[in-house]
């Protein structure tokens, strides 16, 4: 098959995206595709309307690739592509929409308050965060609406710091979020065509349980896969897993994001274009089910070109 | 490639000095002489010490800043940055303490890093390294049975703090260096780029190279794509630097190092300086303009009287790595702080490029990051309803923050 695997772009996880789609070619071309990478950008539509590809895997990372803009072309192109539709992005995308979806379907995710800059400069919105941090209690965490990784993510401990994290998420997203911080154990469950694969756990050092960024540095957080986790809790966590992917009508493969706390589990995002390198989770998760990487991408296009 | 280095990005990241100054038709009748003159030897491996008629130049070089060192301490390297790496190659191991300047040359913290040296980092202020705060560190260091293995100072037109460190602290760390038996690693590669002010004497000038090892570089006064530089040390560290570099790369570019010897042989090198700096001034003196013209009030900034860069810094409530992200937005980039501390600290200012590019995009993107700053104090201020200054000599003072540096190596995480 003539397929196109589209990566890097301009965002802000460029570097991550090279890597995804580094490995994505690497595995397509062992399986005797005839794979062409392309490094997302101006020529990107020319090049896909040259190439007559009968398939493209999206291996795009963060925005352009992740909220509908690239699926977007594809659909104009009539190119079948990997991972979720147009909607299905920007719901993922948007985690104000997401959420908001999530709650009214029954699917749990923490409590939350989202307001752009316009709500702070125009309309007072500073006024209410008393109410706001007594309603969601500290340490709360701040996010930008969109965007990817743990960029512009920020726990602030008090009041005092709640300014200082609405400043950095406005930096990354003309809207961000309040939620509440739920204390446990932090879980992503991948899923391929609905079904959850294997629970990864990331816990981070105990020093930097408070610090968001660090997290996602090499050595500072041991990745465990399968967690150690009751049969009753794992079942829970990946039922909340596939109640967001069809709540929020997802296809191909993604990646939830959740929250095990005292209440169960709380579902924080979904990722419709989760990192596909050779440390991210969804490969993980692959692994631990079995699953080699080049059956996984192999499974990724099948899935592309049966839509 | 970068995104910050994007076309339509005015990029006052990098350290980059303008290579469309150096005249081509010069650059073509120089390698034509070469492929002409000394084809089979410029195509041939050379010594690991490199060649003699190129330590002459070094020599030559070092003597316009009054320093004299003996040819045989001499060896050329790939670049001031092989300095760098063979120096702890051959001094450090794991675990050993390395003083550096706090801000530091974002370039030497892997370098330390990848030898997992404990880098302590001194504050500096206009006047360079805080010798006083040096000593207490040394004697903390004597309290806890240990001693670094060497201090690493760029105390001329620091890169990236902008200061030049003064002569009674120059005199001051070279005699701490005698008392204390301790090694210092001069990194000069912008002693030539003086844009006002009168030169001072190199450590290694004052010290006569006992305790000072001297790291230099053709990068900001040719080319750095040639990848010349230079060490100066002492034969005992000589030797195992030979070792070292004989691992490393055998010997440096031939064909470069041929390319040095004539563009020197021409003997107009401190004229194509002189043009160089005359630029580099208008671009400087165009940034500091734009800096007291685009950035607000609360924002602090040294006044480099050489080198390639000017640091700011901006309230402790504004991270410039975020800032970064937003910035990029409006297609102009520079160097977050974090990147020139090993421990989270810099995160509220910015290291600031002027050299490579003209006076009207330096305005323009000074403007820009001005305008985003201003964006990101008015939010602020609406969010809190209050207004905070940030205190003078923060750079320097600054508490540790956040234990992060810019961008992420290896996210796990949500889109990783």
């Amino acid at each position: 098959m003539r397929v196109a695997v589209i990566k890097g772009g301009r965002s802000l996880e460029r570097a991550v995206s090279m890597r995804s789609g580094a490995r994505v070619e690497d595995a397509l071309a062992g399986a005797g595709h005839d794979v062409t990478g392309i490094d997302a950008g101006e020529d990107l539509v020319g090049r896909l309307k040259a190439g007559s590809f009968e398939a493209a895997f999206v291996a795009l990372h963060g925005p352009g690739g992740e909220d509908g803009t690239v699926q977007e072309l594809l659909e104009i192109l009539s190119i079948p592509y990997t991972g979720p539709g147009v909607a299905a992005c920007l719901r993922g995308m948007d985690k104000v929409l997401a959420k908001n979806i999530l709650r009214e379907r029954g699917v749990p995710t923490p409590d939350w308050v989202a307001f752009n800059s316009t709500a702070f400069r125009e309309l007072g919105a500073a006024d209410a965060l008393a109410e706001i941090e007594e309603g969601l209690g500290f340490p709360l965490v701040v996010k930008p609406g969109a965007g990817g990784s743990s960029l512009g993510v920020r726990f602030a401990a008090s009041a005092d710091e709640v300014p200082e994290a609405l400043v950095a998420a406005f930096s990354y997203d003309d809207r961000v979020l309040l939620e509440r911080h739920v204390d446990g154990r932090e879980l992503a469950v991948s899923l391929i065509d609905g079904e959850p694969l294997p629970i990864v756990e990331a816990a981070p050092n105990e020093a930097d349980q408070f610090n968001y960024e660090a997290r996602y540095e090499i050595g500072r957080t041991t990745y465990t896969c399968p967690a150690e986790l009751a049969e009753a809790e794992a079942r829970a966590v990946s039922e909340a897993a596939v109640a967001t992917w069809e709540a929020l009508d997802f296809a191909g493969f993604g990646r939830v994001d959740v929250m095990l706390g005292s209440d169960g589990p709380q579902v924080l995002e979904i990722n419709a274009v989760p990192g596909l390198t050779d440390t991210s989770l969804l490969p993980m998760a692959c692994e631990a089910a079995g699953i080699s990487f080049d059956e996984f991408a192999e499974r990724a296009l099948t899935l592309a070109a049966g839509r | 490639m970068e995104i910050t280095a994007r076309p339509e990005v005015i990029s006052l990241a990098g350290g980059l000095p303008d290579t469309t100054t150096f005249p081509p038709e010069s650059f073509a009748a120089q390698m034509t002489r070469i492929a002409q003159e000394s084809s089979a030897e410029a195509l041939q491996y050379g010594p690991t010490e490199g060649f003699e008629r190129t330590k002459d130049v070094i020599c030559e070089v070092m003597g316009v800043e009054g320093m004299r060192p003996d040819r045989d301490d001499v060896i050329v390297t790939t670049g001031g940055q092989q300095a760098l790496d063979l120096i702890a190659k051959t001094l450090l191991d794991p675990g050993d303490v390395v003083i550096a300047e706090g801000p530091t040359y974002p370039g030497a913290v892997p370098v330390f890093c990848s030898y997992q040296a404990d880098t302590r980092q001194v504050p500096i202020d206009e006047h360079g390294m805080r010798i006083d705060v040096l000593e207490e560190t040394l004697d903390s260091l004597a309290a806890e049975g240990t001693a670094p293995k060497f201090v690493y100072s760029v105390p001329t037109f620091q890169n990236p703090g902008g200061a030049t460190m003064s002569l009674e602290r120059r005199r001051a760390l070279v005699e701490l260096a005698r008392e204390r038996e301790l090694l210092i690693v001069e990194d000069n590669p912008y002693g030539l780029l003086r844009y006002e002010g009168e030169a001072l004497p190199a450590l290694y000038e004052l010290d006569g190279g006992d305790y000072v090892l001297y790291a230099g570089t053709f990068s900001k006064i040719l080319s750095p794509g040639i990848r010349v530089g230079w060490l100066c040390a002492p034969p005992p560290v000589m030797e195992k630097v030979v070792l070292g570099k004989q691992a490393a790369d055998l010997c440096t570019s031939t064909l470069t190092q041929y390319f040095v010897g004539e563009f020197f042989g021409e003997e107009r090198w401190m004229d194509y300086v002189d043009d160089v700096v005359a630029i580099y001034r208008g671009r400087r003196d165009a940034m500091l303009d734009a800096l007291e013209r685009f950035f607000p009030a609360e924002a602090r900034w040294s006044r480099p009287e050489g080198g390639l860069f000017v640091w700011v810094t901006l309230p402790d409530y504004i991270n410039t790595t975020d800032l970064l992200a937003k910035a990029l937005r409006e297609n102009v980039a520079f160097v977050p702080g974090e990147a020139a501390f090993t421990d989270g600290r810099g995160s509220h200012s910015m290291r600031l490029n002027f050299s490579a590019q003209s006076e009207d995009e330096i305005r323009e993107g000074v403007r820009r990051i001005g305008r985003v700053i201003a964006d990101q104090l008015d939010l602020y201020r609406t969010i809190t309803g209050e207004h905070r200054m940030v205190e003078p000599g923060a750079a320097a003072a600054e508490e540790p923050s956040a234990d992060v540096l810019p961008l992420r190596r290896r996210p796990r995480g949500e889109r990783d």
